[in-house]
């Protein structure tokens, strides 16, 4: 974890309300592990005070990007930084994805609109490929999937309106495809609350281990503030734990939802 | 120049220390910056057993500032020696921790069982905490009880008692009174405010708590007031604090009546705040050639 000042080198649109950022951050982009998220201090902002935490997207030796959607006035100020801005951001924050060991099991990776970016490090660092699972309400809520293509992992897509891939839910071809095969496979997802809800349902379904990035409001990012904490499961019951720090990542097993 | 300032028998090496709650327990940020370079580490209220704290959402962003129902989440007693206090003990700077209960009786035995551990710096009582049912804010609001709480912990500790105070009475003066008479060593001044926020879609409130407490800068000129008033009424000294983002909020503090100050909110957003108000406290003194910072304490200069 260290502080660092950023350079935006680009900040531009995707598709829809969905922009790209890659930040000059030599320090904290080699340190990046696969869904692990930085914490940025938008400069434009003046009475909102807090941070904003973005699951990093790509990281190389000095830039980091992140992917992300105009929500609120946090994403909206940061959308409209031009290149050459600079900001302070804390990371790479938070417990990522525990990358598959070579001849271990193999990854589906299961993706909700942006939460697709939260997936490319672990899907590029994977030593096996296997099927990515996007799904999203339309296609322009289908992101970076040329992305995870080029690192020769196979896409399937799915939307709600039917406008890309098959229609309906990102769920419905998973299960397809584990009714298929389902041994020796290991889950990833990150996306919408309800999805990782069904995707732990699934796993368990299929008896198979599955971990999953949750995605709460923050206020510090550092495990100090108790703002993210979600109910985790304990030997003697459950208890709060911190999305930032015991998290975002964690076993679907023993998440309470 | 003199940085260094006395809360009881407890010497902080500089005025600038951190609000309880919003620095965890010190090591989460030992990665982000020097604690040995703070007045004090200040950790988060500790009752005797584990707490589970408030349902969620536990805090709400508002205009320059942060509504907040944590629910004094924590290890407890035994949880915090066991987990926190080897990596605390080792600090050059003093621990501050801040303790609370449901009863005057859990006070004290808290109070007792950090006074035997040994090497702890001071203790603050938390009477003001808006977020919880029981304990906290009921002792800081009712002047029998606050007594009675500092009393009981001061038989049962020799370690400096800092009362954090409650903003929520309609004078703090006989308060802070109330406290120094029962043996507090100093005061915090202040915790939060009670707050509350509604989505207007869905008309529900913004916290699962339904209120909360409000911190951050927009509360500064209050709890700048609060302290000159409190100041006015006691000779212990006071911890200011209350939306400090900079020296010169800081400064601000001091002037009014403050000995030391902390920095709270600020730490989520500007982990460096504390360290860089320092550094402007230095400058401060160097350009106003103040030779000693406890020459700037209550000499804010108001007309006859």
């Amino acid at each position: 974890m260290v502080e660092q000042i950023v350079q935006i080198v680009s900040n531009e649109r995707d598709t829809d309300l969905y922009f790209r950022l890659i930040a000059r951050a030599p320090r904290l982009a080699p340190l990046v592990q696969p869904g692990q998220f930085v914490h940025l201090r938008i400069p434009t902002l003046k009475e909102a005070l807090l941070r904003r935490p973005f699951s990093v997207f790509q990281a190389s030796a000095d830039t980091f990007s992140i992917l992300y959607k105009t929500v609120g006035k946090g994403t909206d100020a940061l959308s409209r930084l031009p290149a050459g801005s600079e900001m302070s951001a804390i990371g790479p924050l938070g417990r990522g994805f525990t990358v598959p060991p070579a001849g271990g099991q193999t990854p589906i990776l299961i993706a909700g609109g942006y939460g697709m970016a939260a997936l490319y490090l672990l899907a590029q660092r994977s030593p096996q490929k296997g099927i990515v699972f996007v799904g999203g309400r339309r296609r322009v809520d289908i992101l970076c999937q040329d992305e995870f293509r080029a690192l020769g992992w196979e896409v399937r897509v799915a939307t709600e309106d039917g406008s890309l891939g098959e229609k309906g839910l990102v769920t419905q071809p998973l299960l397809a495809e584990l009714n298929r095969a389902a041994t020796g496979r290991k889950l990833f997802a990150c996306g919408p609350t309800p999805m990782l809800k069904a995707v732990a349902r699934i796993a368990e379904q299929f008896s198979l281990p599955a971990e999953l990035s949750m995605d709460e409001h923050m206020c510090c990012g550092i495990g100090v503030c108790l703002t993210c904490v979600i109910p985790v499961k304990t030997a003697d019951g459950w208890e709060y734990q911190r999305t930032c720090t015991e998290g975002p990542v964690f076993d679907a097993r023993h998440l309470v939802f | 120049m003199n940085l260094s300032v006395q809360i009881g028998k407890l010497t902080l090496q500089n005025p600038v220390t951190v609000a309880s709650g919003t620095f965890g327990y010190g090591v989460e940020y030992s990665q982000l910056l020097d604690l040995n370079q703070l007045g004090a580490v200040v950790v988060k209220g500790i009752r005797l057993g584990p707490v589970r704290g408030n349902p969620t959402p536990r805090t709400f962003e508002v205009a320059s500032g942060l509504i907040n129902a944590i629910g004094l989440q924590g290890p407890g007693v035994d949880g915090f020696i066991k987990k926190y206090w080897p990596f605390l003990k080792e600090l050059k700077v003093p621990t501050i921790i801040n303790i609370w209960g449901t009863t005057v009786e859990e006070y004290a035995e808290v109070a007792g069982r950090f006074d035997a551990l040994g090497g702890v710096g001071a203790l603050e009582l938390n009477v003001s905490c808006p977020n919880i049912k029981e304990g906290g804010a009921q002792f800081g609001t009712d002047l029998r009880l606050l007594a009675q709480v500092v009393a009981a912990c001061r038989k049962a500790t020799s370690l400096p008692l800092i009362t954090k105070m409650s903003p929520n009475v309609v004078s703090i003066a006989p308060y802070a009174k109330a406290a120094e008479e029962a043996g507090s060593d100093a005061l915090s001044v202040t915790n939060s405010f009670p707050a509350m926020a509604i989505d207007i879609e869905t008309r529900r409130p913004r916290l699962a708590n339904v209120t909360g407490g409000l911190t951050g800068p927009c509360i500064k000129p209050i709890a700048v007031k609060l302290v000159w008033e409190a100041a006015k009424a006691v000779r212990i000294p006071i911890i200011g604090m209350g939306g400090i983002q900079s020296a010169a909020d800081a400064l601000e503090f001091i002037i009014a009546g403050a000995t030391a100050v902390a920095v709270g909110t600020a730490n989520f957003y500007e982990p460096q705040t504390a360290l860089q108000v320092i550094d402007g406290i230095s400058q401060f003194m160097r350009q106003h050639s103040v030779q000693d910072i406890r020459d700037l304490v209550g000499t804010v200069q108001i007309k006859p």
